[in-house]
């Protein structure tokens, strides 16, 4: 082995010494500044502009959550109109040289054929709001600046974070299509409407204005006389389904129920049109406001405190703990300083780089409280409860709220929900939608702290299917909201929440809570379905013995199959304990009268027990229900009230048992809470849907018993 | 042979049939009145299992202990077993009344139809209804006679005796080379004993066996009886011995093959079986006689390697079962002769003694051993 080794290294020649292809000199003749849009304009994918569909995604989104969050500041119900309309076909050879190829969409999309120049096209974003509107001179900063914004030097929660969306959505239009961007805002009834085109100039970081109009006062452009809209020309796919504008836009609706949000989508095949989507409103009362709050001491490293030592207005160091910083109050100002070795009074201006060491030393050793937490706005329990019903229509919702927590000195609270049953696919794995501050996260599922969380959780422990290392599987769809004053993402796009430890124990012990309570609801019925098979069983044999019985004895047959069969009946009466007379599911005692619970007719419900006729009696009268169904909510549910359907109840007795989810009554009745005393056995003669073969129940499509 | 059985019927056994009849109506108005009263309607059986089998060493039988297990019809698990119990009790009402037999299969086609509305049948076999059976004949405390019903005859008998089947006299002496085929309900009032010169009876296993001594008219020879129960005799064949032994007298011995199961038959001809505790009394022949094969014969008869099967493990923890048998774990005799068994590592037939010669074993080894009085007991 030695001898080849040496051999190679013999026929290796020795390399040259390099020769000097550049000096210090010319180098630098061609070092200089990198404008942060130039970067992003090469770098788009960190932004979410990987590919035309996301993209496409990526631009209505931001100028979504800008709109959300304009409209929330300024104390306005949002009213968003989003407007996609295909304008032309890209030309297919261009489109080459601005895209990278062969890149590939995100897990979540992946069902998305997002390669071939063939597929996208060129379309026009239009998103126009009710909020406040801007004023004229911050147009061009606003939509023509990348890490231009208010919100990222503030601790206060939002929507946007950096200031980078909005005109990065911009600078992608104009770099695949070439057209500027166009904004109209109206500040006022009163005011006149301005409408700016808007021009990116990378290398500057600036935006040109090509032309401006302003539209007289008096115009019709905002019904609420104000608002704004932007219109972005960009090369884009517009296609349905996971990680679509649809998904965002749905999503959106359901964590932010106090909007209204209209969407017109380009024509899909076989339609004749635009067409229109409407996302009512569900809540009228806008979130509570968020506070802004300072930072945390605790949560600041030691180069952001000399910095915010470097720029502080205050003179003293107690002064300076106290105004910049939030929980710090003059007594623990002056423990903190004297643990450094300092005072209160010393001079801001004289604190050095050792002494602000020990500042900082000293703040990590100090016993600070933990930061406000009304700075944090959670979508509420009843909110998301809401925004789940009416997205998804399940059987059974549960939602908690965490209170909130903090993750390196910042608040932050933790939301989930889960949602069971309906119409959700059986057989899959469970959907988890995502969200930070109210914004879906449609991407990058995996590298998710939520994803991670959920995949933690034993959810076999809630009757659920899980494999290992997987989500769980039937027909469950997952919520987690992250609400902070600084969501942590792993990047700009802002598609992943960090995994940070704290923020996942949250998580975890809101989706345990949840999922007692799913545990809870799917043992619950299991019973039913369980006792009900018994009932079944037992009834089927009655008949049996009561014949033989009279052989023996001369028994009457008919008396003693009714002594029995009222038997079975009080033996199982939990099957009944939890049918009303529709045959469905009321509320499980131990989640009754919860607020964080939504539990809907099953669409799964086990069939009553059939009261077996065997000799004949008369039918037992179906008994009232007594007294108004309690409803979960106060204000009425949407859609037609339950006294709607009992008509149709009424006239057909027979039916509730066989009824599928295509034959029952459209999904506006709500769980229907009924005193035991009230509960009853529904009358109708149905089919067993069970039957004992060989000690094994086994499913039967059989013919009427007796 | 179809006659009409009723009205000859004896008085004996119209009494037994009055009696029987009672404790079914008292098992139905039981449940009725419970089911009436809205009680848990319920059907004590006793446990037929080893845990609840007594060895009662002083009479040398294995009885029934008194555990019962309850059977209700509100339990998901008991609730068929339930119906078929019910329904089983009022068929043997029905045979009883109209004064006839059923066989277990005949039983079992009995009970047999469709649960009213449902595509499930009332019993999905035979082994089902059986079971069934004999919970009844425990719970009832009557016989399978007495609930006429009977098991499939297998066994057969010839010899000195005569006897009165069902009013037919039968000279076991003049059976031909079929014999005499034991019935399943063996019953004074249906097998009678009229006569008999013979002084003991040989059983042997198999059909195969007997046949030998049949031919060789061994009985004749030896004044006795020769049966035969097809491996593990049934209760017919037991019955009968039982009543040969206790009313004529009669010593038993057994010629059995040297191998587990035929340790077991020897034991339960002996001693009683689990499943049949609740009659051993009736079937039991605590004095019956173990005369071979024994384990020792390989050598004792200078028997060939080709007689030799082997033991498989099941034989060997069969035998190792047996060995503690509380009849045979103080039995010095016994232990020898399984430990015999084992040490040797194979198993012998009776039909293996044929390799010495056609007729070895009715000419020699039969009488040898009984004039020695070598047995097993």
């Amino acid at each position: 082995m030695s001898a080849v080794a040496s051999d190679t290294m013999e026929r290796t020649e020795p390399p040259d010494k390099p020769r000097r292809r550049e000096t210090a000199e010319s180098m630098a003749a061609r070092q200089r500044d990198i404008s942060v849009s130039e970067f992003f304009a090469k770098n788009r994918h960190l932004l979410g502009f990987d590919n035309p569909r996301k993209a496409l995604l990526t631009t209505v989104k931001e100028a979504v959550d800008n709109s959300l969050d304009a409209c929330e500041e300024a104390g306005i119900l949002p009213d968003i109109r989003v407007e996609i309309e295909e304008v032309a076909k890209e030309p297919s050879k261009r489109r080459g040289a601005d895209t990278p190829k062969g890149e590939k969409a995100d897990k979540p999309a992946d069902d998305a054929p997002t390669r071939g120049a063939g597929a996208s096209a060129r379309y026009r974003v239009s998103i126009r709001d009710n909020g406040p509107g801007i004023v004229r001179k911050q147009i061009e900063n606003i939509f023509g600046r990348l890490l231009y914004g208010s919100k990222f030097h503030r601790l206060k929660m939002s929507r946007g974070q950096q200031g980078i969306g909005i005109s990065a959505a911009g600078m992608y239009g104009l770099m695949t299509t070439g057209k500027p961007v166009v904004i109209v805002s109206k500040t006022g009834p009163k005011k006149p409407a301005h409408e700016v085109v808007l021009k990116m100039d990378t290398s500057r970081n600036r935006a040109e204005v090509v032309s401006e109009t302003e539209h007289p006062e008096d115009d019709a452009m905002f019904a609420e006389g104000h608002g704004t809209r932007v219109s972005i020309e960009l090369e884009g796919k517009y296609q349905k389904g996971r990680g679509s504008v649809d998904e965002y836009l749905e999503l959106t609706a359901i964590a932010n129920p106090h909007a209204r949000i209209t969407f017109v989508s380009p024509p899909q095949s076989g339609d004749d049109g635009p067409q229109t989507a409407e996302f009512p409103r569900a809540v009228s009362e806008l979130p509570p406001e968020a506070k802004e709050i300072q930072p945390h001491p605790q949560g600041v490293e030691l180069g952001t405190l000399i910095q915010m030592l470097e720029r502080t207005e205050s003179q003293q160091l107690g002064a300076f703990l106290q105004s910049d910083f939030c929980r710090v109050g003059p007594g623990l100002a002056r423990d903190i300083c004297e643990d450094a070795g300092l005072t209160g009074r010393t001079w801001v201006k004289q604190v050095g780089h050792a002494e602000a060491e020990r500042l900082y030393d000293a703040i990590q050793r100090a016993k600070i409280m933990a930061p406000p937490t009304d700075c944090l706005s959670p979508i509420g329990a009843r909110t998301l409860l809401k925004g789940l019903d009416k997205g998804l229509a399940p059987e059974f919702i549960s939602v908690s709220s965490r209170p909130p927590a903090v993750y390196r000195g910042r608040p932050f609270l933790i939301e989930a929900g889960i949602a069971f049953g309906g119409n959700l696919p059986a057989d899959e794995q469970a959907r988890v939608y995502r969200f930070a501050n109210r914004v879906p996260l449609q991407y990058q599922q995996s590298a998710c702290a939520c994803f991670k969380a959920v995949v933690d959780t034993d959810w076999k422990r809630y009757a659920l299917q899980q494999p290992r290392d997987g989500l769980p599987v039937g027909p469950v769809v997952i919520l987690i909201h992250m609400a902070s004053v600084w969501v942590p993402f792993t990047s700009e796009s802002k598609e992943a929440v960090a995994d940070y430890d704290e923020i996942r124990k949250e998580m975890k012990l809101a989706l345990q809570e949840c999922g007692r309570k799913l545990g809870i609801f799917l043992s619950r019925r299991q019973r039913m379905l369980r006792e009900s098979e018994r009932r079944n069983i037992f009834e089927r044999y009655i008949g049996e013995i009561s014949k033989a019985v009279h052989g023996i004895n001369g028994t009457d047959a008919a008396r003693m199959f009714e002594a029995l069969l009222a038997q079975a009946r009080r033996r199982t009466a939990a099957a009944d304990q939890l049918l009303d007379e529709e045959g469905k599911v009321v509320k499980a005692d131990a989640i009754e009268g919860d607020e964080t619970v939504l539990i809907r007719e099953s669409a799964a419900a086990p069939s009553p027990a059939q009261p077996a006729p065997g000799p004949p009696t008369a039918p037992a009268e179906p008994r009232r229900r007594r007294g108004a169904p309690g409803a979960l909510f106060d204000e009425a549910p949407p859609g037609k009230p339950a006294a709607v359907i009992a008509p149709t109840r009424a006239s057909k007795p027979n039916r509730q048992a066989k009824a599928t989810p295509a034959q029952r009554p459209p999904t506006t009745e709500r769980a229907k809470p009924t005193k035991a005393s009230e509960r009853i056995a529904p009358p109708a003669k149905t089919k067993p849907k069970y039957r004992y073969v060989n000690g094994a129940i086994v499913p039967v499509e059989g013919e009427r018993l007796f | 042979m179809a006659r009409s059985k009723p009205a000859t019927k004896p008085a004996a056994a119209k009494e037994r049939d009055r009696a029987t009849l009672s404790k079914i109506v008292h098992l139905a108005d039981d449940v009725a009145a419970k089911s009436l009263g809205g009680r848990d309607p319920v059907v004590h059986i006793p446990t037929r299992s080893r845990a609840n089998t007594v060895w009662n060493k002083k009479r040398g039988l294995l009885q029934m202990g008194s555990a019962k297990a309850e059977r209700q019809l509100f339990n998901l698990n008991q609730a068929r077993q339930f119906m078929q119990t019910m329904l089983h009790a009022g068929g043997i009402k029905e045979l009883i009344d109209a004064g006839k037999t059923l066989s277990l299969r005949g039983m079992f086609y009995k009970g047999l139809h469709t649960v009213a509305g449902t595509k499930e049948k009332t019993f999905s076999d035979q082994d089902e209804s059986d079971g069934i059976l004999e919970d009844l004949e425990v719970s009832l405390g009557a016989l399978r006679e007495e609930l006429h019903i009977f098991a499939k005859k297998a066994g057969t008998m010839v010899g000195n005796i005569t006897v009165t089947d069902t009013g037919d006299e039968i000279d076991c002496r003049r059976m031909g080379s079929g014999g005499y085929a034991i019935p399943s309900i063996c019953e004074p009032d249906v097998v009678a004993f009229k006569r008999c010169e013979a002084k003991f009876v040989l059983h042997v296993e198999k059909n195969t066996v007997w046949s030998r001594f049949n031919e060789d008219r061994f009985w004749e020879k030896h004044n006795c009886i020769i049966t035969e129960g097809g491996g593990q005799p049934p209760r017919g064949v037991r019955r009968l011995l039982k009543r040969l032994n206790q009313e004529l007298g009669l010593p038993v011995y057994c010629l059995l093959d040297c191998d587990p199961w035929g340790h077991y038959i020897y034991s339960v001809l002996k001693q009683g079986s689990i499943s049949l505790a609740f009659e051993s009394e009736r079937l039991a022949i605590p004095d019956a006689k173990f005369i071979g094969i024994r384990a020792s014969d390989y050598v004792d008869c200078e028997l060939t390697d080709d007689v030799q099967i082997a033991l498989n493990d099941k034989d060997i923890a069969r035998a190792k079962q047996i060995a503690e048998y509380p009849w045979f774990q103080g039995h010095k005799g016994w232990q020898r002769e399984i430990d015999t068994l084992l040490r040797n590592g194979f198993k012998m037939e009776v039909e293996s003694l044929i390799t010495k010669d056609i007729s070895y074993v009715t000419e020699t080894y039969v009488p040898e051993r009984l004039k020695a009085k070598d047995w097993l007991d």
